[in-house]
C-alpha cells in the first residue's frame, strides 16, 4: 500500500511562504501531476515527500505511516530529477547498482577490496548486476551500461535517471519535471514512455510540471497549484471543461481562454457590449460578472445575426492546417481576443476584417470578479455526468 | 564602416558586384591592421625582448664557457650539463629540492583538503576560517621566515620550550643537518596550505546539490557514503590540478633558504634556484648556472603543461 | 553544499569548531609570536619562561628602532612605488595588446597569443641572468628602473583581460566605433571598466607578488634605500640587527602589515586575485 497522505503542509523561506497548508490525498497506484507555473512550490512539495526538505507545519504519510521525521532513504520513494543527477564519474552500470549496493550490502561488504573478501559479497554483487542488467533491458539501454554520463544523448541519460529510480521497485515514483530539458520531440515520445512505465509497474506516481499537455495526458488526476496553494484537484478533463476558479481556468488551455467582464441583467441574463446572452446565472442583476469562453466555444456569425456576442477587426490569423487562431480586437474588450475556428468551415478571414463570433451559452464559464466559479445547474448536471464515466473508468482499471 | 555594412547587404541581395569571398562578420577595416600594431606592438616587442629572447639565451648561455665580465665566448656543448651534474652540490641540491617537495606536496594538498571538508561540512563562521587559514600564503614570506627564525631558535625559541614543557626531544632545527630540510618543509606546509584550501574550496561549492539529493534517495546520505560517493570522486580532476599547482610552487622554493640558511648546514638544504642564484650571481659561473636554470626550466614547464592538459580534460569532464 | 541538507548535530558541530580553532591557531602562531616579541625587552625575549604579553612594554623603542635604524619607511615607500609602477605600466600595455587579441582581426594575431602562451609557461627565476645582463647593458641596474622593468609586461594579464574581454559582445564595440571612438578609446573607455572583476584580481595578484618578491630585488639592486619591503626587512636581519629579535619583529610586523589589512577588508577579492593566476 503506497496511498500518499498529505496534511496540512505548510514552509517558509525567509519571509516568503511557499507552501501554504497543502492537504492532498494521493490513492495507492495512481498516476498524480502537481501543475503550476514556476515557483508555484511544486517541486518544493516533492521535495517534502521524498524527504529531502522538512516541511514547518503538517504531515506526511505514505502507505498509512507518518514518515515526517525519516530520512529520504528511509521512505521507500525512488525520484527523477529535473537534471537527472547521474554520478558522473561511475558508469550507467553503476549509477544504477548504488541505490541497491546502499540498501543490500553492508558497509563492511562496500570496502572496495576488502568487501569482496566477505562471505556472501560476491553472490550479492551477482544478483545486483542482474537486476541492473534486466532493468536496462526493458529501459532499452544495456547497450549503454559500461559507459559514463557524459558520453550519453540526453533521452539515453533521462532513461538512465529512470532505471536507477526503477531498479529498487519502491513504492512511489517521484519526477521532478523530467521532461524539461529535452527537444520536443524527445519529449513526445517519452511521455508516451512514462504513461506505459506507469501502466506496467503499477506504483504511485508523483509527477511535477509546469506544461499543460505532459499532465493532460499522463495523469489520472492533476493538482494545480497556484502561489503556495492547491487550487483544484481533479481529473484532467474535469479541470479543463471545469476549472474552479479563474486563475485555473486562466492557467489550462492554450490559446488562453478569454474572460469578459459584464453585468448581470434582468432575469439573469447576461449582457456583454450591449448584446445580450441567456444564461440562467441565479445571480442578483446588476451584479458583476466575468465571462470564461476558450477559444474553440466561438462560432462565426453573419453580422448581427442569432447569438451574436463579440465582433471586432482582425488582427492576425494563424493558420495550423486544421485551425485557425484568429487574433481580434473586440469591442469593448482592452486585450485581444483569440478564437480558435475550423480552417474548412470557417469563412474567409483575414486580417483587417470585421468578424462576428457568438458563443453557446452552455460553453461559458461564469466567475465572479474575485476569482472563484459560479456554477449554474446546467454545470451541475454536466459534472454529475463526469463523474458517473468517472466512476465507470475507475472500474476498469486492472489492479 | 558604413561602406562595409552597405557591401554586407548587398551580398545578401546576391549583387553581382560585390566580392563574394569578403567576409561578412566581423567586416575588415582598412585600419584594423594598424590599430592592431599600435595597440598590440608594444606589449609583443615586449614579450620578445623580456620573455622569448631571454629564454633562448639562457639556453644559449649554457651551451657556452661565458663568465660575467670575460669577453671570450665559446660554444661547448653539452659541457656545462656534464659539469653540474658531476657536482655534488648541484646533485644534493636537485635531490634536496626533490625532497622538499615530497614532503610539501602531499603535506599541503592533504591538509588543504581536509581544512576545506571541514570548513564546508557546517554553516557557521566559515568566511573566518577561511581568512586564518588563508593568511600565511599572503604574509612577505622573507618577513615570515625571520618570525620562524624566532620560533625554531635553539633556546629562546617556541618551539624548543614547548617541546622541551611536554617532552618532545628538541633540536638545532636550522642548523642540523638532519632537521633542516623537514624544517623547512614545515615551513612550506604552513605557507602554502591555505592556497590549497581556497582551491579546493572552490571545487566543492561547484559540486551541483542535485547529486547529493540523488545520493540521499539512492541511501547513500551518511557522512562518509556522501564523501565517498559524490565529494572526492567530483573533487578528482580539481585536486590532480591542486596537486600540480602547489608541486610548481615547493620546487621555487628560495626565500627561505636565502635567508634563513643559504643552503646550509654543509649542503643539506640547498634547492635548485638557491643554487642557481649562488652560480650565477655570487660565484660569477654564468654558463654553469645557465646549465642549472635550463634544468629548472625544463622541470617547470613538463608541470606546466601537464597542468595545461588536466585543465583542459576538467573541463571535457562533464 | 552537502551540509544545507545534512545540519550538523552539536557534538559534531563542537568538534568542528575545535578542529578549524587548533588549525587556526597553528596558522596564526607565528603572527602571535610576532607580534608578542615585537613588543617585548631584549632581557624578555631572551628569557626562557614564556608569556604572551610583554611585562615592560617595549614597544615604541622596537618599532622606533626598526624605523629608523632600518630605513623601514623607505621600504616601504619603495615598495608602494614600485609595486604601483609596475601595476600601472602592466595595464597600459597589456589591456591594448589583450583587447587587439580578443577583438580585432590581425596576421599574426594566432602567433602573438601563442606567444602569450609561452610566456605563460616561464617562470620568471629562469630570465634573470639574462635579464640581469640586459639591464646591466642599458645601464640600468640598480635603479627603481631595474626593479620595474622586466615585470611590465605580464603574459598571465594579457591572458586574463583577453578572456574577459571575449566575453563583452562585439556589438558594443562596434558601437562605440560608430560613436567615434578610435580603438585606444574603447579600450579604456570601455572594455576596462566592463572588465572591473578581472583588473582587480589582477592589480591584487600583481602588487602581492611584487611587494613580497625577493629574488629579482635582490639581484637587480644594491643599495639600500632602492629596496623593496621583502629585500630590506632580510637585509635588516642580515645586518645590525641579527640578534635583536625585538626591532626585527617590529619591522616585520611592519612589511607585512599593509597586505593583511587590505586582505581582512577585502577578503572575497584576494582570493579571488590570487587563486586566478592558477586557474588560468
Amino acid at each position: 500500500m503506497a496511498a500518499i497522505s498529505l496534511h496540512g503542509l505548510s514552509k517558509h523561506y525567509g519571509g516568503n511562504p511557499v507552501l501554504d497548508a497543502v492537504s492532498l490525498d494521493i490513492e495507492d497506484g495512481e498516476f498524480l501531476t502537481l501543475l503550476g507555473p514556476s515557483g508555484c512550490g511544486k517541486s518544493t512539495l516533492l521535495r517534502i515527500i521524498a524527504g529531502l526538505e522538512a516541511q514547518d507545519t503538517g504531515s506526511v504519510a505514505i502507505g498509512g505511516l507518518a514518515v515526517d521525521g525519516l530520512r529520504p532513504k528511509q521512505r521507500d520513494v525512488a525520484m527523477v530529477f529535473q537534471s537527472y543527477a547521474l554520478y558522473p564519474h561511475m558508469t550507467v552500470a553503476a549509477n544504477m547498482a548504488l541505490p541497491l549496493k546502499m540498501r543490500r550490502l553492508t558497509p563492511l561488504q562496500r570496502l572496495p577490496v576488502v568487501g569482496r573478501l566477505l562471505a556472501g559479497t560476491k553472490a550479492e554483487i551477482r544478483q545486483i548486476e542482474e537486476d541492473v542488467r534486466r532493468t536496462a533491458a526493458v529501459l532499452e539501454i544495456e547497450h549503454v551500461l559500461g559507459r559514463k554520463p557524459g558520453e550519453l544523448s540526453g533521452g539515453q541519460r533521462q532513461r538512465v535517471a529512470v532505471g536507477r529510480a526503477m531498479v529498487r521497485r519502491p513504492s512511489v515514483f517521484l519526477m521532478d519535471e523530467p521532461l524539461s530539458n529535452l527537444d520536443a520531440k524527445l519529449r513526445v515520445t517519452m511521455r508516451a514512455e512514462i504513461k506505459e512505465l506507469h501502466r506496467r509497474l503499477g506504483v504511485t506516481f508523483v509527477y511535477v510540471t509546469h506544461d499543460q499537455a505532459e499532465a493532460m495526458t499522463l495523469s489520472d488526476r492533476v493538482a494545480v497549484m497556484l502561489d503556495g496553494k492547491l487550487r483544484q484537484v481533479g481529473r484532467p478533463l474535469e479541470i479543463y471543461a471545469d476549472p474552479a476558479e479563474r486563475r485555473v481556468a486562466e492557467f489550462i488551455g492554450s490559446p488562453k481562454i478569454t474572460m469578459i467582464e459584464a453585468r448581470v441583467g434582468d432575469g439573469g441574463r447576461i449582457h456583454v457590449g450591449g448584446r445580450g446572452l441567456a444564461i440562467e446565472t441565479g445571480q442578483q442583476p446588476d451584479t458583476a460578472i466575468v465571462l470564461g469562453i476558450r477559444p474553440e466555444a466561438f462560432t462565426p456569425v453573419a453580422a448581427g445575426g442569432q447569438g451574436e456576442l463579440l465582433a471586432g477587426r482582425v488582427r492576425l490569423v494563424e493558420h495550423l492546417g486544421s485551425d485557425l487562431y484568429v487574433h481580434f480586437d473586440a469591442e469593448g474588450q482592452a486585450e485581444p481576443v483569440i478564437a480558435r475556428l475550423d480552417a474548412e468551415r470557417a469563412p474567409h478571414v483575414a486580417a483587417g476584417e470585421r468578424i462576428h463570433l457568438a458563443v453557446r451559452a452552455e460553453r461559458v464559464l461564469l466567475f465572479a470578479p474575485e476569482g472563484q466559479r459560479i456554477r449554474t445547474c446546467a454545470d451541475q448536471r454536466a459534472a454529475g455526468a463526469v463523474v458517473d464515466t468517472r466512476v465507470a473508468a475507475r472500474r476498469g482499471y486492472a489492479r | 564602416m558604413r561602406m562595409a555594412i552597405g557591401a554586407r547587404y548587398d551580398a545578401s541581395a546576391g549583387r553581382a558586384d560585390v566580392d563574394p569571398s569578403a567576409k561578412v562578420l566581423p567586416a575588415r577595416r582598412p585600419g584594423e591592421a594598424v590599430a592592431a600594431v599600435a595597440l598590440a606592438g608594444p606589449a609583443t616587442v615586449l614579450l620578445l625582448l623580456l620573455f622569448i629572447l631571454p629564454v633562448a639565451a639562457i639556453v644559449a648561455i649554457a651551451l657556452t664557457d661565458w663568465q660575467f665580465g670575460t669577453k671570450s665566448l665559446h660554444f661547448v656543448g653539452l659541457a656545462n650539463f656534464e659539469g653540474i651534474f658531476a657536482d655534488e652540490a648541484f646533485v644534493a641540491s636537485l635531490r634536496n629540492t626533490l625532497v622538499y617537495v615530497s614532503i610539501v606536496m602531499p603535506g599541503t594538498v592533504l591538509g588543504g583538503l581536509a581544512i576545506a571538508l571541514t570548513i564546508e561540512s557546517g554553516g557557521t563562521l566559515r568566511d573566518f576560517y577561511r581568512a586564518i587559514h588563508f593568511l600565511p600564503f599572503m604574509a612577505t614570506l622573507a618577513a615570515m621566515a625571520i618570525v620562524w627564525e624566532a620560533l625554531l631558535h635553539p633556546t629562546i625559541g617556541l618551539v624548543n620550550g614547548t617541546f622541551a614543557a611536554i617532552g618532545l626531544p628538541t633540536a638545532n632545527w636550522l642548523r642540523d643537518e638532519a632537521t633542516v630540510l623537514p624544517v623547512l618543509a614545515v615551513i612550506g606546509i604552513w605557507q602554502n596550505l591555505g592556497f590549497a584550501m581556497v582551491l579546493f574550496l572552490a571545487g566543492l561549492k561547484s559540486i551541483p546539490q542535485d547529486l547529493y539529493d540523488a545520493a540521499d534517495i539512492d541511501g547513500a546520505d551518511r557522512w562518509l557514503d556522501r564523501l565517498m560517493t559524490v565529494t572526492l570522486p567530483m573533487l578528482g580532476p580539481v585536486a590532480m590540478f591542486v596537486v600540480i599547482v602547489v608541486a610548481l610552487r615547493a620546487f621555487e622554493v628560495f626565500d627561505t633558504v636565502q635567508i634563513l640558511t643559504r643552503g646550509g648546514p654543509g649542503h643539506a638544504s640547498e634547492v635548485l634556484l638557491h643554487t642557481l642564484y649562488r652560480e650565477s650571481f655570487e660565484f660569477l659561473r654564468a654558463g654553469y648556472g645557465a646549465a642549472i636554470t635550463v634544468v629548472f626550466l625544463v622541470i617547470a614547464v613538463t608541470l606546466t603543461l601537464v597542468q595545461a592538459r588536466l585543465i583542459d580534460k576538467r573541463v571535457h569532464y562533464q | 553544499m552537502s551540509r544545507a541538507r545534512h545540519p550538523l548535530s552539536w557534538p559534531a558541530a563542537v568538534v568542528r569548531h575545535a578542529l578549524l580553532l587548533a588549525s587556526g591557531g597553528l596558522m596564526l602562531l607565528p603572527f602571535v609570536w610576532m607580534t608578542s616579541l615585537s613588543l617585548k625587552p631584549p632581557a624578555e625575549i631572551f628569557r626562557t619562561s614564556f608569556s604572551l604579553l610583554p611585562a615592560h612594554w617595549y614597544a615604541i623603542e622596537n618599532y622606533g628602532k626598526a624605523l629608523t635604524a632600518a630605513a623601514l619607511p623607505r621600504y616601504m615607500a619603495n615598495g608602494v612605488l614600485v609595486c604601483a609602477a609596475i601595476l600601472a605600466l602592466q595595464i597600459l600595455i597589456c589591456a591594448p595588446c589583450a583587447y587587439a587579441l580578443a577583438k580585432l582581426e590581425f596576421r599574426g594575431r594566432d602567433l602573438l597569443f601563442g606567444l602569450v602562451l609561452v610566456g605563460l609557461l616561464i617562470p620568471h627565476q629562469v630570465l634573470a641572468v639574462p635579464l640581469f645582463v640586459l639591464g646591466y647593458s642599458l645601464g640600468l641596474l640598480n635603479s627603481y628602473a631595474a626593479l620595474i622593468f622586466p615585470f611590465v609586461v605580464s603574459p598571465f594579464g594579457i591572458f586574463l583581460f583577453r578572456q574577459f574581454f571575449r566575453s563583452i559582445p562585439d556589438d558594443i564595440v562596434h558601437a562605440a566605433r560608430l560613436d567615434g571612438l578610435s580603438e585606444f578609446a574603447i579600450v579604456w573607455r570601455i572594455m576596462l571598466p566592463m572588465a572591473m572583476p578581472a583588473v582587480i584580481a589582477f592589480s591584487i595578484f600583481s602588487v602581492v607578488s611584487h611587494w613580497n618578491d625577493l629574488f629579482w630585488p635582490l639581484i637587480a639592486v644594491k643599495s639600500p634605500n632602492l629596496m623593496p619591503p621583502a629585500l630590506g626587512v632580510a637585509i635588516f636581519r642580515g645586518g645590525e640587527a641579527s640578534t635583536e629579535y625585538g626591532p626585527l619583529m617590529a619591522g616585520a610586523v611592519l612589511v607585512i602589515l599593509p597586505l593583511v589589512l587590505a586582505f581582512v577588508v577585502a577578503q572575497r577579492w584576494f582570493i579571488e586575485g590570487l587563486t586566478s593566476a592558477s586557474l588560468k
